[in-house]
């Protein structure tokens, strides 16, 4: 490409979040004339409010792993598991690819999720210039990734609803459980609110310098 | 066009059928051109209608003991956590298993109908926007994976069948990526301006 590279923000210009709109900027309110969304150049506070959903999830991580998400009445014994200790269970009884699909959706995925958010908006805040395609990348797998989590909540509410077998095995969702289904949410909401076009800003800001 | 992950300003030809655009600073995916758009993502949310309506009219598993056999729709699930207390999470399985997916499909129609036949309709610019954000949290496909774990964690224990409502389900979820695969804004967007 021989044409130089300029930006919708150098140009005077706000995208639309909603629709995908150019909408030129004059003044400092904004609706896209296509869809009536509000207008910003960049989402506002992402850095902020991205944090502070994160840290969020981050304080429900420590609940949803160390609470049962499951409890099993069977003969009289109550026997509660954790997320960790269901996926053990299913190593110990040689189905390894049931207790592979659970750990990546259940622990490896979350715990991916909240390392990855950080990791972009701590490069995001230093203004790091390096990597930009990569952490671009980083973004759209943590976008692509999120929803998988909730596997775990949609198990356990099968499993509440059927096993009912009276006295010999009744089984209930745990503690931990509601905090997982917040962790999941939280994280989504912390993923839309970060804006992936910040990683670019600082490329920009060093070139014109 | 501008790169809204990267914010940078692409020149976008006017693409083949079938063809897809790329930023060529970040390579996020700027725009597609899928053949016959509204056509196909009509048809889909009506074949995504009904079984939708499939899906939550039966039970997806059944299990037990032959004299004691349980059957569960989803909605039966639901109604056995909120029982138990567990409210919240009830409330989240709900949104994320029914309402949502649910929605999607209805506020899907009232976009694509009226568009297929020319008509104007009342908010749909509206519509269109609250779709696309419903969008990211209708989880059918998440919720079908659940049914395969919980499937092979039940089996060891006591007699389970698979009901209709589990076929439904792995059928929506593959018209409902059909449809998301074949849906381009920028062409209901464009259609929706040239009505008005």
């Amino acid at each position: 490409m021989s044409a130089p590279m300029l930006t919708a923000r150098e140009a005077g210009f706000a995208v639309c979040h909603d629709c995908g709109q150019l909408v030129r900027l004059a003044g400092d309110h904004h609706h896209c004339p296509r869809c009536h969304a509000a207008v910003h150049l960049r989402r506002p506070n992402s850095i902020a409010r991205s944090w502070a959903l994160l840290i969020a999830a981050a304080i429900c991580y420590i609940p949803a792993n160390v609470l049962p998400v499951t409890v099993v009445d069977a003969l009289g014994k109550t026997q509660g598991d954790t997320i960790m200790s269901g996926v053990l269970y299913f190593l110990h009884h040689g189905d390894w690819p049931l207790a592979l699909v659970i750990f990546t959706a259940s622990v490896a995925v979350p715990m991916a999720k909240i390392a990855m958010l950080m990791y972009l908006l701590v490069s995001s805040q230093r203004r790091s210039v390096s990597r930009s395609v990569d952490r671009t990348r980083v973004y759209r797998v943590v976008e692509l990734i999120g929803r998988w989590s909730m596997l775990d909540m949609f198990v356990v509410t099968i499993l509440v609803a059927l096993v009912q077998l009276g006295f010999f095995a009744t089984m209930h969702a745990g503690a931990g459980a509601p905090y997982f289904g917040a962790v999941v949410v939280l994280t989504m909401l912390a993923a839309q609110q970060f804006d992936p076009r910040l990683i670019w800003d600082a490329v920009e800001a060093r070139d014109d310098r | 066009m501008a790169c809204h992950e990267c914010d940078l300003l692409n020149q976008v030809p006017a693409l083949a059928p079938g063809a897809t655009a790329r930023c060529i600073r970040c390579n996020n995916v700027l725009c597609r051109n899928p053949p016959n758009s509204i056509e196909r993502c009509l048809a889909l949310t009506l074949s995504s209608l009904f079984l939708f309506i499939v899906a939550n009219s039966f039970a997806f598993l059944k299990f037990g003991t032959p004299g004691n056999m349980r059957t569960t729709t989803l909605a039966t699930g639901v109604v056995s956590l909120w029982e138990e207390g567990q409210s919240l999470l009830a409330a989240l399985i709900m949104m994320v298993g029914i309402i949502m997916p649910g929605f999607l499909i209805v506020l899907g129609l009232y976009v694509l109908l009226p568009l297929y036949l020319g008509r104007k309709v009342p908010q749909a610019t509206d519509v269109v926007r609250l779709t696309l954000h419903v969008r990211e949290w209708a989880m059918v496909e998440v919720f079908v994976v659940g049914i395969l774990v919980a499937y092979v964690k039940l089996a060891a224990m006591a007699d389970l069948v698979p009901g209709v409502s589990a076929y439904a389900f792995a059928l929506l979820m593959i018209t409902q990526a059909w449809t998301n695969s074949s849906l381009e804004p920028r062409i209901v967007w464009r259609r929706l301006a040239a009505l008005s």
